[in-house]
């Protein structure tokens, strides 16, 4: 028998999920779902998109309204559904490619707008799916299966990307921090605004094995090892900072919302008639 | 003797995939994996933290009850 908060929020039925053993986008799916659970939501009155991954692969074991998409587009068709249901909290699931190389476009844009919606990036580093191709994000030097002498590329820190465009909350945490991160999803959702949450992951199966970096535990025990808190990171000399990542709320503002921008233009027309 | 009565952690077998995450981070060495799932070794030691249930990917090990 699941738990009461599985009971409530999954479709039991489909489950146990897909992912691999070890794969860590159960952590962040439950993560989302506690935060849903703690902030007290109507289920009718969630939405969630996601777009094609093994990540994106999440939604349709939710028990919200849940839309699984195309591939890199979770943010075109979650902006549709908040202009036209301004009232749903919105959530997206993607995976760091589906995020940020064939959707970075979308996110960009997404972020520039500003429009109320809350954007879980499930980063493992690959695409894990279709078998471990390099992503936006594989660390330089790191293999994929597209790039069997190591990655040339320079990867994107997805945070600072997503606080350029002009997200207003940018959080980062990993499988490990996983109270952090349901606490930030919780304050993502709060936001009146584009909120980023990049989640930190892992994919033994792939980037794993290709990588020589252990089995899950092996992986966590580095996210565990790695992570520095925001305020720790400042104050850090730079020598230090080699090879650690920063973890916490990255970025916060307030700029006006889109969907409300959108109706201010909409009252300006009725109220002349 | 259990003090510990009102909640109780419970392993939902069919589900596990053994991966050991919960294992490696039960700070009271709870559990292990037995033939490729886990097995509570030592109930009375566990101090209800929770941080297995956090971390299983598979949603086969919480804490309930009441
Ligand atoms: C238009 C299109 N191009 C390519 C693909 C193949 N494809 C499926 S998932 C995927 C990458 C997924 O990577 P990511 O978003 O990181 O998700 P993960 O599987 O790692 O969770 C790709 C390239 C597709 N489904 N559709
Ligand atoms: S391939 Fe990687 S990302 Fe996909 S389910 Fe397996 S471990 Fe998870
Ligand atoms: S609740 Fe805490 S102490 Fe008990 S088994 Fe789980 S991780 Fe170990
Ligand atoms: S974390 Fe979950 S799936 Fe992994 S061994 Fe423990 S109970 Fe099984
Ligand atoms: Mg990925």
């Amino acid at each position: 028998m699941p738990s009461q908060l599985v009971k409530e929020y999954f479709r039991t039925e489909n489950l146990p999920h897909i992912w691999c053993p070890g794969c860590g986008n159960g952590i962040v799916t439950r993560a989302i779902v506690k935060a849903i659970d703690n902030l007290g939501l109507n289920k009718d009155e969630v939405c969630v998109v996601s777009g094609i991954g093994c990540s994106s692969r999440a939604s349709g074991y939710l028990d919200f309204n849940t839309i699984h998409t195309t591939h890199g587009r979770a943010l075109a068709f979650a902006t549709g559904i908040k202009l036209a249901k301004p009232n749903l909290k919105v959530i997206v699931i993607t995976g760091d490619g589906d995020a940020s190389a064939i959707g970075g476009n979308h996110l960009i844009h997404a972020a520039r707008r500003n429009i109320d919606i809350t954007t879980i990036v499930f980063n493992n580093n690959t695409y894990g799916m279709t078998g471990g191709q390099y992503s936006p994000t594989t660390p330089t030097g790191d293999k994929g299966t597209t790039a069997p002498f190591g990655n040339i590329d320079m990867n994107f820190d997805l945070c600072e990307l997503a606080k350029a465009a002009g997200a207003t909350y940018v959080s980062r945490s990993t499988i490990f921090t996983a109270n952090m991160l349901i606490k930030q999803v919780e304050n993502g959702i709060k936001n009146n605004g584009f909120s980023f949450i990049e989640a930190l992951t892992i994919c033994p199966t792939y980037y794993g094995r290709k990588n020589r970096k252990g089995e899950a535990v092996d992986m966590m025990v580095y996210l565990k090892e790695n992570a520095i808190n925001i305020a720790a990171y400042d104050k850090l000399p730079k020598e230090q900072r080699e090879g650690k990542f920063v973890i916490g709320e990255i970025y916060k503002s307030k700029r006006p919302e889109y969907t409300e921008e959108y109706q201010k233009i909409i009252d300006s027309f009725s109220e002349g008639v | 003797m259990s003090t510990k009565t009102e909640v109780s952690l419970i392993v939902e077998k069919n589900w596990c995939k053994g991966c050991g995450i919960c294992v490696a981070f039960c700070p009271k060495n709870v559990l292990e994996i037995k033939n490729g799932k886990v097995n509570i070794r030592d109930l009375e030691a566990c101090i209800q933290c929770g941080q297995c249930e956090l971390r299983c990917p598979d949603f086969a090990i919480y804490l309930g009850g009441k």
